[in-house]
């Protein structure tokens, strides 16, 4: 007895060490450079500092001054403007893509992957073409002039229009990714379920109600989730294509962040600005995460 | 499910070649813009394909910026940090998923939990850290940086749980180590979602803007991005010569994304079941 636990403590410790051995080298890289930055930020953001003189706790300060920040202020409406519609947009135009590549017809691949092909672009390229295509004598104003539209609206120069042609941007380029989650999904209903159904009589929209739409809720999930956290994220799209403006039209929470601590140095108020939007999403995501039960079935 | 009708099938396939062709619009704008001369570019008679198509555009590129320099740097970074990322992260995964020791849970844990945390919330204690190190600008601090992400952890984990443990038991039997087992086993049968991890790390590195726009200041260290904008910025009236540069740009990627595109569906398609 006493011999066989001692043999099972030291094959254990050699398990541990055996399976520490493994995680070590990329844990290393992990903890320094991810781990301890996520919690100096935590420190950064109670604290005034311009990164090279000394560090000076000040309490809730930062977050007081931002939030009489007009600027900031904006910015979280703006984010969150910009976030639903491309929410709500982005997965009704994935699924539809989706229901239409998942019929059996030669040469799908080829659509499939024409519309993927946004999502790998560079944002760089994608916003040259953008800002081009968006100019007030470019080819979009021009087609809707030729179709009778007298006013067209100013897109990028606009500050009405201006979050609405970031929104369309980028519901072009990532629908095609959450295009590729749905279809995986709907070739895993079995086609039992849509034979049964129609010998019962349901017609095609029937059996798209009552059928796909809850057999596809846990994709759903996941699609709402990822791009809730990615758009309200975002910011090489924004930065690139107007820098936040015209002025502050596009200033959104990620903008913010990076021009408190790039361009004013004011490295206590990014970190208190960059809290607010860990904390915006980590409640998205709790919540999401709390309605799941009540409209996600999981078959 | 009934077969479907000649007419039906007709209509489906000129709605779906509309879809795509409004999808490629932007692109194929660029890639026709980018043969024209700066007038034909702004003209407001709009042919698709010039009359006098200005292939010369795409050498005027390489003679205005040291684009060289970026194409290198670009292809010197993403294979550096694609192959860190996917040595480090399938070792780590295997220890996560195959290994059994205490803490083994938590720690893994605490790389999820940093997926949903946004890059803007820790990226700037990570330039001071970087700028104590002495590491802001040189390519070393932005491999160091983008090396150790979670995601290639979590992606790498997801397909080896889904490996049999009996295989592995056989290997033990046979008088393999844990990483003989990990080298001769696991990793030959992973290979397609080490293919997965390959192609999302060098997109996501070749096409990465904020980490150089931060962390490089010496031209000699910028990347292709960073160029293309810097280009853009000097000349920004020369419109073909700015969409030469743009889809030059776009070139890699679209090789690696119709090599692997197969690779791609799977990785999104296991990330999306998953959740």
């Amino acid at each position: 007895m006493q011999a066989k636990s001692k043999k099972q403590i030291s094959l254990s410790r050699r398990n541990t060490l055996v399976g520490i051995s493994f995680i070590l080298p990329n844990f290393i890289g992990f903890f320094i450079f991810v781990l301890i930055p996520v919690i100096f930020s935590l420190a950064l953001s109670v604290t005034e500092w311009d990164g090279f003189n000394a560090m000076k706790f000040v309490g809730f300060d930062n977050f007081v001054a931002i939030f009489k920040d007009r600027v900031f202020k904006g910015s979280i409406g703006k984010t969150a403007y910009f976030s639903i519609f491309t929410v709500f947009f982005s997965m009704c135009a994935s699924l539809g893509l989706a229901v239409l590549l998942n019929q059996k017809l030669k040469g799908k691949a080829i659509f499939r992957c024409a519309i993927f092909f946004p999502y790998v672009a560079s944002n760089v390229a994608v916003a040259v073409v953008w800002n081009f295509l968006f100019r007030d004598i470019g080819p979009i104003n021009n087609f809707l002039r030729s179709i009778g539209i007298a006013n067209p609206p100013g897109w990028t120069a606009s500050t009405d229009w201006v979050i609405p042609a970031l929104i369309i941007v980028n519901i072009w380029k990532n629908m095609g990714y959450f295009m590729i989650v749905y279809l995986a999904a709907l070739q895993d209903i079995p086609s039992s379920l849509y034979e049964a159904a129609q010998i019962d009589g349901a017609n095609s929209l029937q059996r798209f109600k009552s059928i796909t739409l809850p057999m596809l809720t846990p994709s759903t999930f996941f699609v709402v989730m990822m791009l809730t956290i990615n758009s309200f994220k975002v910011f090489d799209l924004v930065y690139l294509m107007t820098e936040g403006g015209p002025g502050t039209a596009s200033t959104m929470m990620s903008q913010y962040i990076y021009n408190q601590a790039f361009i004013s140095w004011s490295y206590g108020r990014s970190s208190a600005a960059a809290m607010v939007l860990f904390l915006i999403v980590a409640a998205l995501t709790a919540f999401q995460f709390r309605m799941e039960k009540k409209w996600v079935s999981y078959m | 499910m009934k077969t479907k009708t000649l007419p039906y099938k007709t209509i489906m396939y000129v709605i779906l070649a509309l879809l795509t062709a409004l999808t490629l619009m932007p692109l194929l704008w660029m890639l026709s813009a980018s043969i024209k001369t700066d007038s034909e570019v702004f003209s407001l008679v709009f042919h698709w394909f010039p009359k006098n198509p200005q292939i010369k555009n795409y050498t005027k590129i390489w003679e205005k910026i040291p684009l060289a320099r970026f194409v290198f740097n670009s292809v010197k970074l993403t294979v550096i940090i694609t192959a860190i990322q996917v040595l480090t992260s399938s070792f780590a995964a295997y220890g996560f998923s195959k290994c059994k020791f205490k803490g083994r849970d938590m720690l893994f844990l605490l790389y999820v939990a940093t997926i949903a945390i946004p890059w803007q919330v820790y990226m700037l204690p990570q330039y001071s850290m970087m700028n104590k190190l002495h590491l802001v600008d040189s390519h070393l601090g932005y491999i160091l940086m983008q090396s150790f992400t979670a995601f290639g952890v979590f992606l790498m984990r997801q397909f080896f749980m889904s490996l049999p443990n009996e295989l592995l038991e056989a290997g033990r039997i046979d008088g393999l180590s844990e990483y003989g087992n990990y080298f001769q086993i696991a990793l030959p049968l992973a290979k397609p979602s080490i293919a997965t991890l390959t192609i999302f790390s060098f997109v996501t590195i070749w096409n990465d803007y904020m980490g150089p726009m931060i962390y490089f200041n010496t031209t000699e260290n910028k990347t292709i991005q960073l160029g293309i904008k810097m280009f853009i910025a000097q000349y920004s009236a020369e419109y073909g010569l700015v969409m030469a540069a743009s889809v030059l740009s776009l070139i890699p990627v679209l090789i690696i994304f119709l090599a692997g595109q197969k690779f791609f569906v799977q990785g999104v398609a296991s990330s999306g079941i998953k959740g």
